[in-house]
């Protein structure tokens, strides 16, 4: 037995606002610049706004609809995040489980730093 | 001493690494995404019907203060016709199954539950993915178990097995 759920693609046309941008250019730059940061949850690897699948077809038209109607890209990626949690978000946020993630290019800079530090010091 | 661990120090790291990335390479990680809707309350929705004979769905028959499995199917989709005959089960042993259709045409639908049966109450056509998206559903088919007052309560995700039948009317009895 499958026990992955298949998404074979239906015959129905994308959603309304799947491939048709926004008449505001502002309000499409700002649609366009959430869909990059969120993550397609049936090809996992793309984000909305690369992926083929129906389900990020209809997640763009539901982006696209939110900013027409006003609302912050943020609060439309809360509410994502309220359904599929952080892993639909490509902008990981700092937490207890993510930090080092976040600290990690700081932790390298130090330590190799303090390599330099000491070989120069070693040399002279 | 220690020059001998700065020297070998390196390829113990590289052959680590190394093995890390080829299991990770023969084992993708082909994971599930859970909804985190479970525990919250069923966002408001009201779904059309597919024609006069079996009426539409809305948040409203949600909470009727029974439990209900909500299952999310298609036509197109090849495991909704596969789970048909554990939906029929569910059915027969009283499981209240509401359907909801998504991104379907209504005369693809009847064929379809003229094809495998019909163990659905009541079915809603969600026609771009609204209500999926509200329950935190990313496929089909999946199968939740909302109690009484309209909070999801379980979600199965993928089609139902024989051996899991049970697990869902447990979870349904849980919810009550």
């Amino acid at each position: 037995m499958l026990s992955v759920p298949l998404y074979a693609d239906s015959t129905m046309p994308a959603a309304q606002l799947a491939n048709v941008q926004l008449p505001d250019p502002a309000q499409e730059a700002k649609a366009k610049a959430l869909m990059e940061t969120l993550r397609c949850l049936v090809c996992q690897g793309q984000s909305i706004a690369d992926s083929n699948a129906d389900l990020a077809g209809d997640m763009r038209s539901l982006v696209r609809q939110r900013i027409a109607a006003g609302e912050s890209p943020e609060a439309i990626r809360a509410f994502l995040i309220a359904r599929y949690g952080d892993w639909v978000s490509f902008a990981p946020p700092i937490d207890r489980t993510t930090w080092l993630l976040w600290a990690a290019p700081v932790l390298f800079l130090v330590a190799g730093g303090a390599l330099v530090a000491g070989r120069l010091r070693r040399r002279r | 001493m220690k020059r001998q661990l700065t020297l070998w120090l390196p390829l113990a790291i590289f052959i680590g690494l190394a093995t890390s990335f080829v299991l990770g390479l023969r084992k993708p990680d082909d994971r599930l995404v859970p909804s985190h809707m479970i525990g919250i309350t069923v966002p408001g929705f009201a779904l059309p019907a597919i024609g006069t004979d079996i009426s539409g769905l809305s948040a409203a028959d949600l909470a009727t203060g029974k439990p209900h499995l909500v299952n999310f199917f298609a036509s197109w989709c090849v495991p909704c016709a596969a789970e048909a005959p554990q939906l029929q089960a569910l059915a027969a042993q009283g499981a209240p199954i509401l359907g909801i259709a998504l991104r379907d045409r209504p005369a693809d639908m009847r064929a379809f539950i003229a094809r495998y049966g019909n163990p659905y109450r009541k079915i809603g056509m969600d026609p771009d993915s609204r209500v999926q998206i509200n329950f935190g559903g990313s496929g089909v088919p999946e199968t939740f178990v909302v109690d009484g007052k309209g909070v999801i309560r379980y979600q199965k995700i993928g089609p139902i097995a024989d051996s899991e039948v049970g697990d869902l009317l447990a979870a349904l009895k849980t919810a009550s």
